[in-house]
């Protein structure tokens, strides 16, 4: 390696947790106009890279439909992709098509967080049952009552009160249900914890406690994490780094501090703009133009057509993700070495997470 | 069109080729032929002559593309008890049991259809609810107790009919009535359910609104879209018309192909069987593919929405 | 003899009123629990009854001769309450060979659905896991099983196979399974599609765990009412085949076989013949009622 690869994401000393490169994935649809209408393709993710190292957490924002779950999925290798590659702990990841045995062992070291807990839990079963299903499926040979105080003992640690064990899912509260879902994705102390807008679906007032939840049982344990949301601020507070996506591509990636402060991509730079900050009664910059479309996106820079300071040449050349200091913006008019706001590079796994929320 | 058509077509010659086949493995697995025609106590070099004159030394997928040969020539074997070929003697029960199936459809159409369409038009009257328990009676009498009430009343009790044989007409009048009330039954309810979905739907309303002749609204819209889902009834009404011809004419003792097999089961005369169950077979699935390109042709629409569910 | 799809059903009117009267609470009450269906439940109760007890209940062995006592009519036709329904011409209790062939009809039809649903879960199952041509094959044979009336195959079968009780109940257990196939690779490839089964199988589980501990109970209820439609047709089923006399042979006896004895005594003793026809006509009534309800109860969307 001679000359360094922009593009890719620098590796620093050990191999990533989970390394990504190249990767997409492609949906054949059929567009609007009834029995014959044109076939289109919808690049839900169209060519990502990124790494994650053991132990931190990267958060994933942008606009919903823009490819964040997606992403979760591949990643997690839960579909397969169109094209790209996945690697785990240094080694290329089972394929998703068959399931098979090797596919399903892998689950034990990656695990999911929906957005959805009520969706995502049998209402037919009790939750310690739930919680201790992880045991039953990888740990076969565990005595029932073991695995069982194991699973009691996971609902003390994510703050569910002993007596609910026989309850169903129907009978919590939609934080209570994250909580059982967060536990039984950690019953088997996996590395890396897929993150799918965990609090969206909950009220303002019970986001907090689960993401502090989640910020406690990732100090005490040391899960990587890919945490995802719309919302900048949950991924402030949550993310050792971030990057952030529009229609399937990551067009700005670095710390969350300076991100957020001075953000280098027009898209990023509207993103932040909208968020609504106390005192200040309407966002600086909205977001003009309809929203994406991820068939037969744009060609050039896929932000063009709502970009505020497009050039002519946005239209037809894409602008590659480049990659420096810690910082990775893909724009034209980025400056060409973008000076970062502060000294730090990719931030440590546990850096001290801003208190934003 | 020409896909659904194709896509049909090969269904339709799937399900024929399961059926031969499940005919060839019954016939295969049901004994050896030479021991059932030469009987057991014939020398061992008959038996070794007579397989090597049928084929039946040679390996077993020959014999089973053979098989589809001699069907296709039309050569179906000989029936053990009677000694003519098989399709010689279902042929000539045919017209029998035609004699009384045709006449019954006809009923299950004549009754069902108008009894459905009045009591949609009249929902929740009486007379709706009256026709509807009649209808009841299609899915819990069966046809043997039908046919044994219906002998009972009019042949024991009245003794306006004759309770048994094929001598003259009156003699088809009780399996005729036994076969088409209950089909009717099913018929009625099926067409209530489908004229009342059509009489929900926006535009019936919006038809209406538009100051149309309610008469005009039933003719024009209702019954034409009704009769969609009538249409695919009628492959059900086939196939339920042939199970109900084996009860009723063994119960009226009308010699037609549905007594010829209960009595070769009965007799296990496998050859009979086969050729019964061949013929049942083709018309279930000509029907099928009727209904089914009927059912495009009505319906364009629907032709690949059902291509997607089936 | 099998139903066939009825695409629409009354919408029940909705719970009137919330004025809390003795005769609001009545109409509630019969509103929730239709008396027909009440009736319905009660005769089926009667038949497990039955069931369970038929040797204790009955006044005499079924197959008990009495030829004093031939040919005796029933309570109300000249008869008297030593045989409340009669006698047949060999003297045997009808009343006792009754409740020996619900007995009989409804174990046989109980076995037989259990086989369908078992065979058809297992290869709904089976179609909704592989998709592809596994998924194909089953749906060719869905096909071909529904392009033929199941009397018919029925038929084909017993003139193959020969007469026993075991290979007759198997039999009849291929009744049916078809349309529990395709109403549990339905609700199964629907279930894949939601959170809970996509969150199991993203845990690790096999398809095993996935679809009988997690699919297989969420979607009891619908397929309960489906076999509930199915216990019926084979009753039907198994009545019509040995009234032909390929079904139960004597000296067992069932409702058809009952039914199919008595025709040749229909001049001079019909009631032999009419115990038993309105006991099928009876029960088979009751359990459509009881699944009719069930399926608006339960399952609207099962039609
Ligand atoms: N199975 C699928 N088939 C077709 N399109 C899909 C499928 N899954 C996702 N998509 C499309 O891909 C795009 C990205 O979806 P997703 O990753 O769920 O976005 P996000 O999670 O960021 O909201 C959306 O336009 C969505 O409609
Ligand atoms: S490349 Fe051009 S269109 Fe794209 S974000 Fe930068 S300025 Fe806007
Ligand atoms: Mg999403």
């Amino acid at each position: 390696m001679t000359s360094p690869d922009l593009s890719a994401p620098a590796t620093e000393g050990e191999t990533p947790l989970l390394s990504v490169r190249g990767l997409a994935r492609h949906y054949p649809v059929r567009l609007p106009g009834g029995l014959f209408g044109r076939p289109g393709l919808l690049k839900a993710v169209d060519g990502i890279d990124f790494d994650l190292a053991r132990g931190e957490t990267l958060g994933l924002v942008g606009e919903s439909g823009c490819g964040k779950s997606t992403t979760a999925k591949l990643a997690l290798g839960l579909i397969p992709p169109s094209a790209g590659e996945i690697r785990f702990d240094g080694a290329p990841a089972p394929a998703p098509a068959r399931q098979d045995a090797a596919w399903r062992a892998r689950r034990r070291r990656m695990q999911m967080v929906y957005q959805d807990p009520l969706g995502a839990l049998d209402r037919r079963l009790g939750i310690l049952d739930q919680i201790a299903e992880p045991f039953a499926i990888h740990a076969p040979a565990t005595p029932r009552g073991e695995a069982r105080e194991r699973a009691a003992a996971l609902m003390d640690a994510v703050g569910l009160r002993p007596d609910m064990a026989a309850r169903f899912p129907h009978e919590l509260s939609g934080g209570q249900r994250q909580r059982v879902v967060i536990a039984r994705a950690l019953a088997l102390e996996p590395d890396l914890l897929v993150c799918d807008e965990p609090v969206s679906a909950l009220d303002v007032s019970i986001q907090a406690q689960v993401l502090n939840l989640l910020d406690d049982l990732r100090a005490r344990t040391g899960f990587a994490s890919l945490f995802i949301s719309h919302d900048l601020k949950v991924v402030r507070q949550m993310a050792d780094r971030v990057a952030v996506m529009y229609l399937g591509r990551i067009v700005e990636e670095g710390p969350p501090e300076t991100l957020f402060r001075a953000p280098l991509h027009p898209y990023a730079q509207a993103l932040v703009a909208a968020v609504p900050v106390p005192g200040r009664r309407r966002a600086r910059t909205a977001l003009r133009g309809d929203p994406p479309n991820p068939v037969d996106a744009p060609p050039g820079c896929p932000f063009h057509p709502r970009c505020p300071v497009a050039i002519a040449r946005c239209a037809t050349e894409r602008p590659p993700l480049l990659r420096d200091a810690g910082r990775a913006v893909a724009c034209h008019l980025a400056p060409a070495s973008p000076a970062p706001a502060s000294p730090t590079p990719a931030s440590p796994p546990h850096a001290a997470v801003s208190a934003a929320a | 069109m020409l896909r659904y058509l194709l896509s049909r077509l090969g269904r339709a010659l799937v399900t024929l080729v399961l059926i031969v086949s499940a005919a060839f493995i019954v016939l295969r697995l049901s004994g050896d032929p030479a021991i059932t025609i030469l009987g057991p106590e014939a020398p061992p070099e008959a038996y070794a002559a007579f397989r090597a004159a049928w084929g039946l030394d040679q390996p077993i997928w020959m014999q089973y593309l053979k098989y589809f040969g001699a069907i296709a020539q039309g050569d179906l074997g000989n029936s053990m008890r009677d000694g003519r070929t098989a399709l010689e003697v279902v042929g000539e029960r045919v017209p029998m049991t035609l004699a009384i199936t045709l006449p019954a459809f006809a009923l299950n159409l004549l009754i069902g259809l108008p009894a459905g369409i009045f009591a949609a038009l009249n929902r929740n009257t009486w007379a709706d609810r009256a026709i509807m328990a009649g209808s009841v009676m299609g899915f819990t009498v069966p046809s043997f107790v039908m046919g044994l009430v219906l002998a009972l009343i009019f042949a024991v009790k009245l003794r306006w009919l004759p309770s048994g044989g094929s001598d003259t007409i009156s003699h088809a009048i009780l399996p005729v009535v036994t076969m088409g009330v209950i089909g009717a039954a099913v018929i009625a309810r099926f067409t209530r359910s489908a004229m009342l979905e059509v009489l929900g739907q926006p535009y019936v309303r919006t038809a209406s609104a538009k100051g149309l002749v309610w008469r005009e609204v039933i003719v024009g819209h209702v019954l034409p879209n009704a009769a969609i889902p009538t249409l695919t009834i009628i492959g059900f009404m086939v196939g339920s018309l042939v199970a109900g011809a084996v009860v009723v004419e063994s119960i009226f003792s009308w010699p037609g192909v549905g007594r010829l097999l209960v009595t070769a089961v009965a007799n296990r005369d496998l050859a009979v069987v086969q050729v019964i169950i061949l013929m049942i077979g083709t018309t279930m699935v000509g029907a099928n593919l009727a209904v089914d390109l009927a059912y495009g042709w009505v319906d364009p629409r629907l032709r690949t929405a059902r291509l997607k569910t089936a | 003899m099998s139903a066939i799809p009825d695409p629409t059903s009354e919408p029940t009117s909705p719970a009137s009123g919330s004025v809390f009267t003795a005769k609001a609470g009545a109409r509630a009450f019969f509103e929730a629990w239709p008396p027909m269906v009440l009736i319905a439940l009660a005769w089926i109760a009667l038949c497990l009854v039955v069931v369970a007890f038929a040797p204790q209940i009955a006044p005499y062995d079924f197959l008990a001769l009495d030829l004093r006592a031939r040919l005796i009519p029933p309570v109300g036709m000249g008869g008297d309450w030593a045989h409340p329904l009669g006698t047949d011409e060999l003297g045997r209790d009808v009343l006792s060979r009754l409740i020996q062939s619900v007995r009989v009809s409804m174990v046989i039809a109980f076995l037989s659905t259990l086989i369908a649903a078992t065979l058809g879960v297992s290869l709904g199952f089976l179609a909704a896991w592989f998709r592809g041509r596994v998924e194909q094959a089953i749906l060719m044979l869905i096909d071909a099983q529904a392009a033929m009336p199941f009397m018919i195959i029925a038929l084909a079968a017993l003139a193959f196979l020969g007469n026993s009780l075991t290979l007759f109940t198997i039999l009849l257990g291929f009744h049916g399974w078809e349309r529990i196939a395709r109403i549990s690779r339905g609700l199964a490839i629907a279930a894949q599609e939601q959170g809970y089964a996509a969150a199991v199988r993203d845990l690790g589980a096999s398809p095993w765990r996935i679809y009988f501990r997690h699919i297989l109970p969420n979607i009891a209820s619908t397929l309960i009412v489906s076999m509930s439609l199915n216990f019926p047709e084979v009753i039907l089923l198994e009545s019509g085949l040995s009234f032909l006399g390929l079904g139960v042979q004597p000296p067992l006896t069932s409702l058809g076989n009952m039914v199919g004895y008595g025709r040749d005594y229909i001049q001079s003793a019909p009631w032999i013949m009419l115990a038993p026809a309105a006991a099928i006509v009876i029960t088979t009534l009751a359990i459509s009622v009881i699944g009719d309800w069930l399926r608006d109860r339960f399952d609207p969307t099962l039609r």
